[in-house]
């Protein structure tokens, strides 16, 4: 994906959002859904570049804004098909995204970005790459997949370990069967099995602990979800052999501004907006174990 | 008279050190201040300087030298601020009251941008601030320190605030160095005071007949031309220098800053943070009260219709529980965690996001907080059980 350098959707003003159209939407699951936006300039609308792992303020006016990471599969650019929508999958939590859910196909919103740290496509190069994600924490790798599987010759091996609460709490599931034939090795697992599930249930440490091959010397993992899953999941993976430097998080809070000046999403000395989303382990790790950062 | 080039710097390099030895300062008599402050005026400048507020000495519209708080002085320590009486008439014999220049580069309310309802969607628009070019009068040292402070948030070299470049652009610094300390004063500590050097664009010593005047800027030599200003004689130097001096000798709090950083962020769970959250209340007055605390929230002000929405930035607290809000839930549930959010910020987190300290030594948190917690003494603590 071409870098964010010229980020039209990110006005002088950083409170000043560009008007935005839902143009579709994918009712992932009782309270998740994919929002398929556009921008309302076309302009924009074409110019608008994202990476993978960096996510927009979605905003509804008189209600508030949300910070939601883009999950657009391919490359961010126009396809044969036409130029692709930009893609939030949002789980409901709150005021905004509850007002996003009644605004429906069609229905007024502002954006602006993209904002933060991407996933480290460049400098793991050459690597294994170990996807780890938990519940709706894939929607910051949804891009990334697209990422990683448009370019298997930079990745030699590409691997998804993906665990959610039920199984209709697994997302994108229509998409499983194209990622395992681009060449993604894909497993999930559930905490509570249900009637029809085959697969394994457990926490989605379990499957990292048992992985097999395991090379740590050419893994990078990256891992996005509830943080106490993203806190097990790295250690499992140290225990492992796994160096810090090789591991990737990516971490959530309170994120307003979006550029470092409203102070809500700090976490220890990190504002998570300028300085992640994404993080390397051993930048943050002191910090993690710490109740109420 | 030397002059300095003093534009917003978001680095805040250091300028050399003013000199207001024989020959290098102006002075301006007393009886000649309202033509001072009559030129402000004509300049088109809206002046802002201390004058009584509620019982306090606070920032406001200044128009005439009586608007000055001229005779008063107040006596600050933790938890306590009472005016006092001076047995002189010195016009600036104070330090500091709760206001600072914060709320005019960055005020506390604020719209910063509209959404209007059009039949094709909402047009979202840019705001224009209109506001009148500021001159502040009475800036002391830490309070530029301050403002040196928040260029490197609001004018970083990733984003800047529109509202705050152009206030802080057009404002006209009068620094008045300050001739006394208060019990709070810890500016020594963080290397930003006593003396005024960096930042302004004139810089006054009051003397009992008028003042000193070094010129740091071409703005503010400009400012001065055709005043009654003639060059400082020696003993008028001397007076200021002694002056000075004086508020140097008073100041006895200290800080230690050694490594910091590291003291703080390695003892996260030191049981000093149990202790402090035992007598803070958070109501969030050390937030208000300092100058360059500047977390902020905007709220969405929608007519009765909504079709029109004002998006209003708001100072916003991190000791306000809604603060650390996220995903239904509080990051930050109770006290301990927000006043070890404040303080590791302040003195430790500020250094990694901004390359400089939070904190200038103003010591408003002190005395402004209803409990009386002072943050010199909360360092101290971890200082000498570190984990």
């Amino acid at each position: 994906m071409t870098p964010s350098a010229n980020p039209v959707a990110v006005a002088a003003n950083p409170w000043l959002a560009r008007p935005a159209t839902i143009e579709s939407i994918t009712r992932e699951f009782t309270d998740v859904s994919t929002y398929h936006l556009r921008f309302a300039d076309p302009e924009i609308d074409s110019a608008y570049r994202f990476r993978a792992g960096q996510f927009n303020m979605l905003y509804v006016p008189g209600v508030g804004e949300v910070a939601i990471g883009v999950s657009t599969g391919g490359p961010g650019r126009p396809t044969e098909d036409g130029p692709p929508t930009w893609d939030h999958t949002v789980r409901l939590a709150g005021q905004v995204t509850a007002a996003l859910d009644r605004l429906g196909i069609g229905g007024s919103l502002g954006v602006r970005g993209p904002y933060g740290e991407p996933w480290p496509l460049d400098s793991c190069a050459g690597d294994e790459i170990l996807l780890v994600a938990g519940g709706t924490g894939l929607a910051s790798l949804r891009a990334a997949v697209y990422e990683l599987l448009a370019h298997r010759d930079r990745f030699p091996r590409v691997r998804l370990l993906y665990g959610a609460r039920t199984a209709d709490g697994l997302l994108y599931t229509s998409e499983y069967d194209a990622w395992t034939a681009a060449g993604m090795e894909i497993d999930t697992t559930v905490d509570r099995g249900s009637p029809g599930w085959q697969g394994h249930v457990g926490v989605v440490t379990q499957l990292l602990t048992r992985l097999r091959p395991w090379d740590p010397e050419r893994t990078s993992l990256w891992c996005c979800g509830p943080e106490v899953m993203m806190r097990f999941a790295v250690r499992a993976a140290l225990a492992r052999g796994l160096p810090k430097e090789r591991v990737w998080v990516s971490m959530e809070r309170n994120m307003q501004c979006a550029v470092g000046l409203c102070g809500h999403c700090q976490f220890g000395p990190e504002m998570i907006c300028k300085s992640g989303p994404v993080y390397r382990f051993d930048r943050i790790e002191r910090y993690l174990n710490v109740e109420g950062l | 008279m030397a002059e300095r080039e003093t534009k917003p710097d978001p680095k805040g390099k250091s300028l050399p050190a003013s000199d207001d030895g024989p020959g290098a300062a102006g002075w301006i008599a007393k009886s000649d201040f309202q033509s001072f402050l009559d030129r402000l005026v004509a300049l088109g400048y809206r002046t802002i300087g201390p004058t009584l507020i509620q019982g306090a000495i606070g920032y406001d519209e200044i128009r005439q030298v009586d608007d000055l708080p001229k005779g008063w002085t107040e006596h600050q320590s933790a938890g306590s601020y009472r005016l006092v009486r001076r047995d002189d008439d010195a016009w600036f014999g104070f330090n500091l009251g709760p206001h600072s220049w914060k709320r005019y580069l960055f005020p506390p309310q604020q719209t910063v941008a509209k959404a209007i309802k059009r039949d094709d969607g909402w047009q979202l628009d840019d705001v224009e601030d209109a506001e009148p070019p500021f001159a502040f009068l009475g800036v002391r040292a830490c309070e530029l320190a301050a403002i040196l402070v928040q260029d490197r948030v609001f004018l970083n070299e990733h984003h800047s605030d529109p509202i705050y470049r152009r206030r802080r652009e057009n404002a006209l610094l009068i620094a008045v160095n300050c001739t006394q300390a208060a019990e709070t004063c810890f500016c020594t500590s963080m290397g930003t005071g006593p003396r005024c050097v960096v930042a302004f664009d004139l810089a006054l010593t009051e003397t009992e007949l008028g003042f000193t005047v070094e010129i740091g800027s071409p703005r503010g030599a400009s400012v001065l031309a055709g005043l009654p200003i003639r060059e400082a004689a020696p003993a008028e130097c001397a007076e200021a220098a002694s002056a000075r001096q004086q508020a140097e000798d008073q100041i006895s709090k200290r800080l230690d800053t050694t490594d910091i950083r590291e003291l703080l962020l390695g003892n996260l769970d030191h049981p000093q943070w149990d202790d402090v959250a035992e007598r803070c209340l958070s109501c969030t007055n050390c937030t208000m009260v300092c100058p360059t605390c500047f977390c902020h929230s905007v709220e969405e002000v929608s007519d009765l219709d909504g079709g029109q929405v004002d998006r209003v930035r708001q100072w916003d607290s991190c000791f306000n529980a809604r603060f650390s809000y996220m995903n239904g839930g509080l990051v930050r549930g109770d006290v301990r965690s927000r006043y070890r959010q404040w303080l590791t910020h302040k003195l430790a987190g500020w250094i990694d996001q901004f390359d400089t300290s939070g904190c200038v030594g103003c010591g408003r948190c002190i005395t402004w907080c209803p409990v009386g917690i002072d943050l010199t003494a909360e360092v101290a603590a971890i200082r000498e059980v570190p984990k």
